[in-house]
């Protein structure tokens, strides 16, 4: 065997190529604009699953426009490999628009479901903690009660905590959905008024 | 009894007669044991089956969805069709009749179909159609189906599905086939509805062809094959305004180009990658006068065999795993590599982090997924790579071979110790048996180079690319991204009946050859003249090689037994010649060739030679082995 070097005396070693994806990992927030028709949800999940692409969450839901959806994918992956999750979205026929809004001014919320244990000594505690939080108690049993909550990931996570004490029976989480402040908007260019329903 | 593949009404017929005699019996419950007994979904799901099992022929001939499937092919100039009829497929079948202008190609296994559609796209630049029934009939389509979408070939599968209503219900020969296709496709519908079929097929055949070309499969109910419609079919411009997410980018950024402008116009060691997407962009005449233009020598591909004449002077070679060690040299010492229509595969770069260590790399491709992939690229350009050359040709500067008279005496001296390897023309014989790369190179030669060689997988393969000597593009087919073993006979077949205007040969390995060889009998039937070269070394000689040199020479499974292949194809009524010696190659190419239809020539080739140089997997593109052991390859 024969393993010669086969580099022709470079001036000196040059560093490694870059090898994508193999910077920094950091939370990336990106927006979809997709069709709304059946099976998109899979073609996208497929896709990201495929290509193992972690999706910490994702949250899809109706538009101003019922022919389209919007999903708010939330990955963590360098740079580089979250614009590769962005091209591959690209090729799919259902996908209008990617935009990734990680550095951008948003408005960033998900909502939670959490069934408390709450007995009437603790109840009032509950209720406390709740209103400092902005959420609200949607219902109340003799053991427990279900907090509903929306803000941000980390307001969330600690509002859990909280109530972590009291001891959680179940809990929810939406996943976030974002929109950019101000007048900027994800937006679709060259979007036809009108699409027909889709069959697949 | 179940029979795989009979029509429904055959293999149902039990069921059918006793489903009355089930019904009178369960009086007390007179809507016996439908599920949901009562409603309309409950009726509707007994009517699709009533009818499934009935297998009804359409009364009259309005136009109904098979009509529509029919005229979107030969609307599309999709006149060939390779295909397998079944159960709920078969009320297309029942029209096929009335438009004699579509030609039907009844296969012997769906996989034979798809790649029959796929070296029919890649032989002519045109789609290809397959069809294929419900469940077995579409899994059997699968492999051609990945095969086409890792090379990049436009193909247009139609499979029929059970009833609309049936669907969810397990019903005979029913699969979740679009859920399959899914991640194997360019894109994938499945339509229930007759009135959606005009505009889902324009979709389908734009979608397979236009940016990068891909497979898109369209799943259709026989309901929907049988109702009645009146729906027009689209015009170009309604189909691509209902597409909104599907708008490929053709020609390069400006700023982009100029930047690989000033990247070229710098460099004192370019190297041109010239992939597939030379060929599928029809851009052979770009390349070389850019290539021209700025005097860089062209490395290529797998897939990208042909996009230059291997005569030219600035033809360099096959690059890779199995690629000319000077190519490779080449690249590992370049200072700028200029990508066209390529995607750094890992048989491509080996090792990314060793990859070409001096070189900038300016990416042309028209799938902006391709960029930044699998190699960080300084200059990235996406576009369609004949229109983003013609574009850059007038930035760069013109170059005389003369000003780079070093570099070229330095590719020239590599591509001579190359060629004196002890790896690289061996003779013809070996072992007392043929060498494979003499019968490759015989067989290009006694073609005149002008043939259209499709290869199976393997060592074969390898061997070919390197030593058959491609001169126009397109006339080298492979099985690169997907490595699908079987794919030469079928594909071979496509070609043939899309480019009769070329020889064409079928080059297989004795394992590739039989796992698809039932197509032998296609060949026969439709008069399809391909030529098949068997390399018989009566080994899986790319797994034996890989045993010898990475798993200690443990040969499991590598031993491969194979029949008396000239009774084989007397069998089939096909003429069979055999060659074991060196004198008996080219007589035995020649008597195929005078033969007028398919024949077959037996090459009994050494049983152990490896492809060398070979770079392990895992390593890098200057980690080449080659040779093994004592003896020399």
């Amino acid at each position: 065997m024969s393993n010669q070097n086969l580099s022709p005396t470079p001036a000196s070693d040059p560093p490694p190529r870059h090898v994508p994806g193999s910077g920094e990992a950091r939370r990336h927030v990106l927006v979809a604009v997709v069709n709304n028709r059946p099976g998109v949800l899979n073609r996208v999940s497929s896709l990201m699953r495929a290509r193992q692409f972690n999706i910490e969450s994702l949250a899809v839901g109706h538009t101003e426009r019922p022919d389209v959806s919007r999903m708010t994918i939330t990955v963590r992956g360098d740079d580089v490999a979250v614009e590769q999750v962005s091209k591959q979205l690209y090729r799919l026929i259902d996908v209008l628009k990617v935009q990734d809004v990680t550095g951008e001014r948003r408005i960033e919320h998900e909502l939670a479901l959490i069934k408390v244990r709450a007995t009437a000594s603790t109840r009032s505690e509950i209720v406390k903690i709740v209103e400092l939080y902005r959420g609200r108690i949607v219902d109340l049993g003799a053991d427990s009660a279900i907090v509903e909550a929306t803000g941000t990931e980390d307001e969330i996570d600690a509002l859990v905590a909280l109530v972590g004490g009291f001891g959680i029976k179940e809990m929810v989480r939406t996943g976030i959905v974002v929109m950019l402040r101000g007048s900027a908007a994800v937006e679709v260019e060259g979007l036809a008024e009108a699409k027909t329903e889709e069959v697949s | 009894m179940f029979v795989r593949r009979a029509t429904s009404s055959e293999a149902t017929g039990d069921e059918n007669d006793e489903a009355p005699d089930q019904q009178m019996t369960m009086t007390s419950r007179p809507s016996g044991h439908v599920p949901g007994a009562g409603t309309t979904a409950a009726a509707e799901v007994e009517h699709a089956r009533s009818r499934m099992l009935r297998d009804q022929k359409p009364r009259g001939r309005t136009r109904i969805g098979a009509d529509v499937v029919c005229e979107a092919l030969l609307r599309q100039g999709a006149d060939v069709l390779f295909g397998y009829p079944g159960g709920v497929i078969l009320p297309l079948y029942d029209v096929f009749g009335d438009y004699p202008d579509l030609r039907h190609v009844l296969v012997r296994h769906e996989q034979g179909a798809a790649h029959a559609a796929d070296g029919f796209a890649r032989a002519t630049g045109h789609v290809g159609v397959c069809l294929g029934t419900s469940g077995p009939g579409a899994t059997n389509l699968v492999t051609g189906l990945a095969t086409a979408q890792l090379d990049s070939v436009p193909v247009v599968a139609i499979t029929g599905n059970v009833p609309a209503a049936l669907i969810g219900k397990d019903a005979f020969q029913e699969i979740d086939i679009t859920g399959i296709t899914l991640p194997m496709t360019k894109h994938n519908y499945l339509v229930r509805d007759a009135d959606e079929l005009p505009r889902v097929l324009a979709e389908a055949f734009h979608i397979a062809r236009t940016g990068r070309p891909g497979p898109v499969h369209v799943d259709i109910t026989k309901d929907a094959l049988q109702q009645e419609t009146q729906a027009p079919h689209p015009t170009d411009g309604e189909v691509s305004a209902g597409l909104p997410g599907f708008k490929p980018t053709f020609d390069g950024h400006p700023r982009q180009l100029k930047m690989a402008a000033q990247q070229i116009d710098r460099a004192e060691r370019p190297v041109i990658l010239a992939g597939h997407g030379i060929l599928v962009a029809d851009a052979v005449d770009e390349l070389r006068a850019f290539a021209e233009k700025a005097q860089i020598p062209v490395a290529w591909t797998l897939l990208g065999v042909g996009a230059i004449d291997e005569r030219h002077p600035l033809a360099y070679g096959f690059m890779g795993m199995h690629g000319w060690k000077h190519v490779n040299r080449a690249i590992q010492s370049a200072d700028l590599l200029i990508a066209l229509g390529m995607r750094f595969d890992d048989r491509v770069t080996g090792k990314v982090s060793t990859y070409a260590p001096g070189a900038k790399i300016v990416h042309v491709d028209i799938d902006p997924g391709e960029i930044g992939k699998n190699v960080a690229v300084e200059v990235p350009i996406v576009g369609d790579v004949g229109r983003v050359i013609a574009a850059l040709r007038p930035l760069v500067a013109q170059r005389r071979a003369e000003e780079r008279r070093a570099y070229f005496d330095e590719l020239a001296a590599w591509r001579r110790e190359s060629e004196a390897s002890s790896w690289h023309g061996s003779g013809a014989w070996r072992d007392g048996l043929l060498s494979a790369d003499y019968v490759v190179n015989r067989l290009g030669e006694l073609t005149g180079h002008e043939a259209t060689l499709v290869a199976d997988v393997g060592q074969h393969q390898m061997w070919l690319a390197r030593y058959a000597g491609f001169r126009r593009p397109n006339s080298h087919l492979s099985s690169g991204g997907l490595g699908t073993m079987g794919f030469a006979v079928p594909a071979a077949m496509g070609a043939a009946l899309g480019r009769p205007d070329h020889e064409t040969w079928a080059v297989c390995g004795d394992g590739g050859f039989q796992m698809t060889l039932q197509e032998l009998a296609t060949l026969v039937q439709d008069r399809i003249p391909v030529k098949i070269a068997l390399m018989d070394n009566k080994k899986l000689g790319m797994i034996r090689q890989w045993q010898e040199i990475i798993y200690g020479g443990n040969y499991h499974s590598a031993q491969m037994f194979g029949p008396d292949y000239l009774k084989l194809c007397e069998a089939y009524g096909i003429p069979a010649f055999k060659a074991s010696t060196p004198d008996e190659v080219d007589p035995a190419i020649e008597a195929a060739r005078a033969v007028d239809g398919p024949a077959f020539v037996w090459f009994e080739i050494a049983e152990a030679q490896n492809v060398f140089p070979m770079m392990p997997a895992g390593k890098g593109l200057s980690d080449l082995i080659e040779k093994w052991g004592g003896a020399d390859e």
